[in-house]
């Protein structure tokens, strides 16, 4: 099309818009501009002019615009602005010049968004239910809902019923049944009471300022966590926020810390890989770095056995959810709780696998909800010692000859060696039944009689809370050594047969892996290429422009405050990429960089979050964190030790994207098999956001307009629901159905693949030898050792019994075969500790998504499993022992104090026969810290297990956390608080 | 006749989720639907509560959930003592406590018999789950409580009364404390589970001087020489007998493999399940 026809078909568009659309015609109205387009030579070129609400326009160069929108020649220009659109020939104009704004950021960023607005002002969303109520969609950590609307307010939050125009349910048959999953989405506590959190008493509704804080004078820094905030305006929170970021910067490289949480609400754009990632890329910041620490067990352990470091060292879990219903005589959940955190698609699953009558066994300290649920034998181990249980397994079935020898033969390497450990050839000691039963208090008649019936029948081991990996032991401080053990133990069975595999029926649903749909961890529009699974496919899927953080300098999460108080911080790299990624050693500070002036906090809590979090009280009371603005939707624990802060909005409140439970590469590659059917969301902008609060994204934004970048950021003008589209036109829907259609309803269902195109059962190529068939691209093709996809991922492509990898570093708690070492947290064996006689095992939180649902307006606090109300307060629930809470006068529902020289808390006793006499079980994350004295040196009753948790290493060389075998003492609490915290103690 | 509203729950489903709970606070808190219910106050009230019963003592426990709320009853206590009309029986068999009408009358909260009504502070009105007949009269095919239960627990049924004890007969449908005869149209299935008592043990065998689980153990419980369970040994040599009516008192307990060993006992049942520990088969 010709340029002056298009530039005038646009002004006609324009003005069309306006005239239909009220909301477009308010926008014009919003400001008085002349906008130019133009070839850059001036040869050719129309002004458009808002004023008063009013369109004028008129052909060729106006003498003052107050913007121009520039093309290098007249063909860019043409096809630039014909329709239909393409991305990547607007993204390759903007990154070479051909095209270019002039004119204030600020302005531009308007105009361009003014722009869009024309063709998203028509979109319609959402399904009329009539009486004024209208039904929209959004997406949760807790899984896709409907959002019914009355009069700007959520009426109610369910999940999402499915009609007959959505596709099909898969079905499988199993000895001679047949099973289909509801069809419904399930939802996670966390997503269904989220209408209590968007109305919660604790929101955040304005910008705040510490009320004695000065940014040009006294800042008062030792007041953080103490004093009051004042409401402010947002242009006063921005100036200042501003003000500190250009300070830092030109204090030196990496002077901005960013610093998030591990999670954040669903959705592609509004994530902090998202929104937050291309912040940080743009304005240059000192980036945290985590630690797999829900997966610290399998990273640092068991991926020397086998590789999958691309799944944090855990195994395939492809088709095993059919492979188990059809094949398994067994299942053994080993400190395998999956009845949490993550909803209950696989809840229905094993519902059907006690139909069909195959037996279950649990090994946990406590009867977790998993366990009580589906019943079966019970074992309970004293924490940190279940690797002295599987070793004394193994040797039953070494000396019964219970194990696959074919696979053993063939496809490992070491077994010799490790024969000659379990029967205790090499050492003297036989790791025998009754060998164990000193360290586990296991009777050793039991553990045969379960080693032979493991061994005879067809086994599933479930080994933490997917079965296929995640939490439990895995985070203790023999998490390494357990994971290791849960590796061999599916070796020596030969796992990969029929019927012989990792999984509890929670990963693995006969789902289509193929449908591409970007899953959070792609980055979204963040542009980040290499930390994050960009590159895999989004990038090429949703041509965007590339960012990168300039700054080479990264703290380790656990040591944060040691790099402010102490300045400097050691850790080792979460490199996923390769086995030996993770033996290589970061820093801080960095070569060349700047020590820490701000943080950028965004949501989260580290005193619910982080361990040993007392030290974050010291650091953000300390004059060498000059400033912290915190951008959350909740005050929460950590809130209040800032000087700003930011009120951002729920995922109702904006505009986003996202697939239930749809990672993307990388961490937890296909993470959507958890679910029964692949479900993509819209995430409507279902009510208007409470009080002033803000889109993150839009947050972002407005600082990026204060530093010139509001274009850059916002890639010409995109808002929160261009990306969305964007995504849509991304993915493999827009060739399913329309985005209209997707729009008004809300959600897509994903159509299955037929029964016979289904996913391969993961590990079975590897246990019939032939190539890697599983529908993942991993390991890196330059991993294996000899032909592309032949073997595993280790140096001799075979399972390792003696781990090759560990021969490269020297590293006492790892040794390179697995031999047993009791834990340290155990006052039998650590005299410094003699006085905290009890194993606290802190896991994830089974109602609330790590803190988000603990906030204090949230109806999850009325569970009285989660939280118990006394005197209008809420104390988190600690499951104790009947005969630990007999010994010290605690009745049911008494307030205790559990405590340590790192910390004290103060929990609601709930006390049980479901737990091993010894241990206590009290969640690991909560919103709320609420210190009885001096923050930091105090009582907390708000419930932050964390406290109590020790901030070292799993093992020296690795960067690893270990809440899950802390000793602590516990009492009846008293009311009066004296506890102090004590610097020096082993 | 004409159908009617049921709801049957199986309390062996529950897992304590919490969704029922949640989705019922989520329905009424900040919600009027006037001539059903008004708003629920936030945190006091639990119209659908979830009731926790353990059993047993370590390491043989269980753990189990019930769901409970207005029972609908057909003779209810509650309209008993409503004045001005502030409770109605709907054709359906809902019960509405009318949230204006019932303004004052806090004997409504008092007459449950279940616990199931509460008392609104602020607006001085009793309220209580109102079945969702708010929505079911909008074309709702089932109330919000089986909508978001993941595990199948809820079965809302719309059925005469004769089909009903029909229902009830055929799965074996308890009622709560039928002895009050106020003829709930909540059934629960599998309450037992709640209700009553269980006796179990680990049976230990020498085999070659080594103790072994024993499997396969004859277990013949009795009382005043009849018998009231039986079962065998698991491959960890356990054993579980249910159903038994807490308080029941003694029992004999008649352990035996084969003719070479048995084993027999007393047992007391008080209100807990009790656990009889390690039980060694001696030789006969």
């Amino acid at each position: 099309m010709k340029l002056a026809i298009i530039l005038w078909g646009l002004v006609q568009a324009l003005k069309l818009a306006a005239l239909f659309f009220p909301a477009f015609a308010a926008r014009v109205r919003e400001r008085n501009i002349i906008a130019q387009f133009k070839l850059q030579d001036n040869s050719a070129g129309r002004w458009i002019q808002f004023e008063n609400g009013k369109i004028k326009s008129g052909s060729g160069i106006h003498p003052k615009p107050d913007l121009a929108i520039f093309f290098q020649t007249r063909a860019i220009a043409e096809e630039f602005l014909t329709p239909p659109f393409d991305q990547l020939v607007r993204i390759d104009a903007a990154k070479n010049f051909k095209v270019g704004m002039d004119g204030p950021d600020e302005l531009v960023v308007w105009f361009a968004a003014t722009l869009t607005f024309m063709t998203t002002v028509g979109w319609k969303s959402g399904t009329d239910m009539g009486n004024g109520v209208k039904r929209y969609t959004n997406g949760t950590n807790g899984g896709p809902i409907f959002v019914y609307v009355k009069d700007g307010k959520i009426v109610r939050i369910t999940p999402i019923e499915f009609d007959d125009q959505d596709a099909p349910s898969w079905s499988l048959k199993a000895r001679g049944k047949t099973f289909t999953p509801p069809r419904k989405t399930s939802l996670a506590a966390h997503g269904l009471a989220l209408k209590s959190s968007v109305y919660s008493k604790d929101r955040i509704l304005y910008p705040m300022k510490r009320v004695d804080f000065d940014v040009n004078g006294n800042r008062n820094i030792q007041n953080r966590g103490k004093s009051e905030f004042v409401r402010i305006s947002w242009d006063e929170a921005l100036d200042i926020v501003v003000q500190e970021i250009k300070r830092s910067k030109a204090v030196g490289r990496g002077a901005i810390l960013a610093n998030s949480g591990s999670h954040h609400q669903w959705g592609n754009f509004g994530h902090y890989l998202s929104a937050f990632g291309r912040f940080i890329n743009l304005v240059g910041c000192t980036k945290v770095m985590g630690s797999p620490d829900s997966w610290e067990g399998w990273f640092w352990g068991a991926m020397h056995h086998w590789g999958n470091s691309m799944r944090l060292g855990t195994p395939e879990f492809y088709g095993t959810v059919e492979d188990c219903l059809k094949e398994a005589e067994m299942i053994v959940f080993w400190s395998s709780d999956p009845d949490k955190t993550y909803g209950y698609e696989g809840t229905i699953r094993r519902a059907w696998a006690k139909e069909l009558g195959i037996k279950m066994v649990h090994i946990d300290p406590y009867l977790n909800h998993t366990a009580a649920h589906l019943g079966g034998k019970w074992f309970a181990p004293k924490p940190g010692t279940d690797a002295a249980l599987a070793q004394a397994l193994c040797h039953v079935w070494i000396a019964e000859g219970l194990y696959d020898k074919k696979f053993v033969e063939d496809r490992t390497h070491g077994f010799d060696e490790w024969k000659a450990y379990i029967l205790g050839i090499a050492d003297g000691v036989a790791k025998s039944p009754e060998w164990q039963e000193t360290e586990t208090s296991i009777p050793a008649r039991e553990v045969r009689a379960l080693a032979r019936e493991w061994g005879r029948k067809k086994t599933y081991l479930g080994a933490g809370s997917w079965g296929c990996g995640l939490g439990g032991a895995g985070r203790g401080p023999m998490g390494a050594q357990w994971a290791r053990m849960m590796a061999i133990l599916g070796a020596m069975q030969g796992y990969g047969r029929p019927g012989v595999n990792f999984g509890n029926l929670q990963f693995g649903a006969p789902v289509d892996f193929s449908f591409y749909f970007p899953g959070y961890a792609e980055g979204g529009m963040s542009g980040e290429l290499t930390q994050s699974a960009n590159a895999a496919n989004n990038y090429q899927r949703m041509p965007h422009i590339v960012t990168m953080n300039s700054v080479r300098q990264s703290i380790p999460r656990k040591f944060i405050p040691e790099a402010i108080l102490e300045g400097k911080a050691a850790g080792f790299v979460t490199d996923v990429s390769t086995v030996q990624g993770q033996f290589q050693r970061t820093g801080y500070p960095a070569a060349g960089h700047a020590k820490i002036e701000m943080m950028y906090k965004y949501g989260s809590s580290s005193m619910g979050t982080q361990i040993d979090s007392n030290r974050y009280v010291k650091m953000y009371q300390s004059e060498k964190l000059p400033f912290v603005v915190n951008q959350s939707i909740w005050w929460e624990g950590e809130t209040r030790y800032a000087d700003i802060v930011l009120p951002a909005c729920t995922v109702f409140e904006h505009w986003d994207i996202g697939e239930w439970y749809n990672v993307g590469a990388g961490y937890v590659h296909h993470m959507y098999s958890m679910n029964n059917h692949r479900v993509i969301s819209i995430q409507h902008k279902c009510i208007e956001p409470l009080g002033e609060s803000k889109s993150d994204h839009d947050i972002f934004l407005e600082v990026m307009k204060r530093l010139g970048m509001g274009a850059i950021y916002s890639e010409g003008g995109n808002t929160e629901l261009d990306w969305c589209k964007r995504a849509f036109d991304s993915s493999d829907m827009s060739k399913h159905t329309t985005w209209k259609k997707f729009l008004k309803k809300g959600y897509y269902v994903v159509p299955n693949v037929p029964e016979g195109a289904r996913a391969s059962v993961g590990n079975r190529w590897f246990y019939e030898g032939r190539g890697k068939d599983t529908p993942e691209p991993y390991p890196l093709p330059a991993d294996y050792v000899g032909d592309w996809g032949k073997g595993l991922q280790t140096p001799t492509g075979k399972f390792e019994f003696v781990s090759q990898t560990l021969k490269n570093i020297d590293d006492n708690l790892r040794p390179p075969l697995n031999k047993y070492i009791p834990t340290y947290e155990d006052p039998k064996r650590n005299p410094n500790l003699v006085d905290y006689p009890l194993q606290l095992l802190s896991p994830h939180t089974r109602y609330p998504f790590h803190i988000m649902g603990d906030d204090r307006g949230s109806a999850i606090r009325d569970i009285k499993e989660h939280r118990l109300r006394v005197d209008g307060r809420e104390y988190l629930t600690a499951v104790i022992s009947a005969e630990d809470a007999k010994a010290r006068g605690i009745k049911h529902d008494d307030l205790i104090r559990l405590w340590n020289h790192r910390g004290s808390v103060v929990c609601a006793a709930y006390v049980t026969n479901r737990v091993r006499p010894g241990v206590v079980s009290a969640s690991t994350a909560s919103a709320e810290y609420r210190p009885a004295g001096e923050p930091g040196n105090s009582t907390d009753l708000g419930g932050c297990i964390n406290l109590l948790n020790p901030k070292e290493n799993i093992t020296e060389h690795t960067h690893s956390i270990k809440p899950n075998t802390t000793l602590i003492q516990m009492e009846k609490w008293t009311g009066v608080d004296t506890w102090r915290r004590a610097e020096a103690v082993a | 006749m004409s159908a009617k509203w049921n709801l049957i729950v199986d309390v062996a489903k529950c897992d304590n989720c919490r969704n029922c709970f949640l989705a019922t606070k989520d329905e009424h808190i900040g919600n009027d639907f006037p001539g059903y219910a008004a708003a629920q106050p936030e945190q006091v009230h639990n119209w659908v509560d979830i009731k926790r019963k353990e059993r047993g003592i370590y390491p043989i426990a269980e753990a189990h959930f019930m769901p409970v709320m207005c029972n609908h009853c057909d003779d209810a206590p509650c309209m008993k003592v409503a004045k001005n009309g502030a409770i109605t029986k709907r054709a359906d068999g809902i019960v509405i406590i009318d949230p204006e009408k019932s303004k004052g009358q806090k004997a409504i909260v008092d007459a449950c018999p279940y616990g199931a009504v509460f008392w609104n502070e602020e607006r001085q009105i009793p309220q209580a789950w109102i079945f969702d007949a708010h929505l079911l009269d909008q074309g709702w095919t089932k109330p919000r409580v089986e909508q978001s239960c993941p595990t199948s627990v809820f079965r809302a049924l719309k059925v005469d009364d004769a089909e009903m004890r029909q229902i009830q007969v055929k799965e074996g449908l308890d009622v709560l404390h039928p002895e009050l005869n106020t003829k709930p149209r909540v059934y629960y299935k599998n309450l037992h589970l709640m209700t009553t008592c269980f006796v179990s043990g680990s049976v230990v065998v020498d085999v070659n001087g080594v103790d072994e689980c024993a499997e396969n153990v004859d277990v013949v419980l009795t009382r005043n020489g009849s018998e009231v369970g039986r079962t065998k040994t698991d491959v960890f040599g356990e054993f579980k007998i249910d159903k038994l009516e807490a308080r029941s008192g003694r029992y004999e307990l008649k352990l035996s493999l084969g003719s070479a060993h048995s084993l027999s006992a007393q047992v007391d049942i008080g209100d807990e399940s009790p656990y009889l520990g390690v039980l060694k088969l001696k030789g006969t």
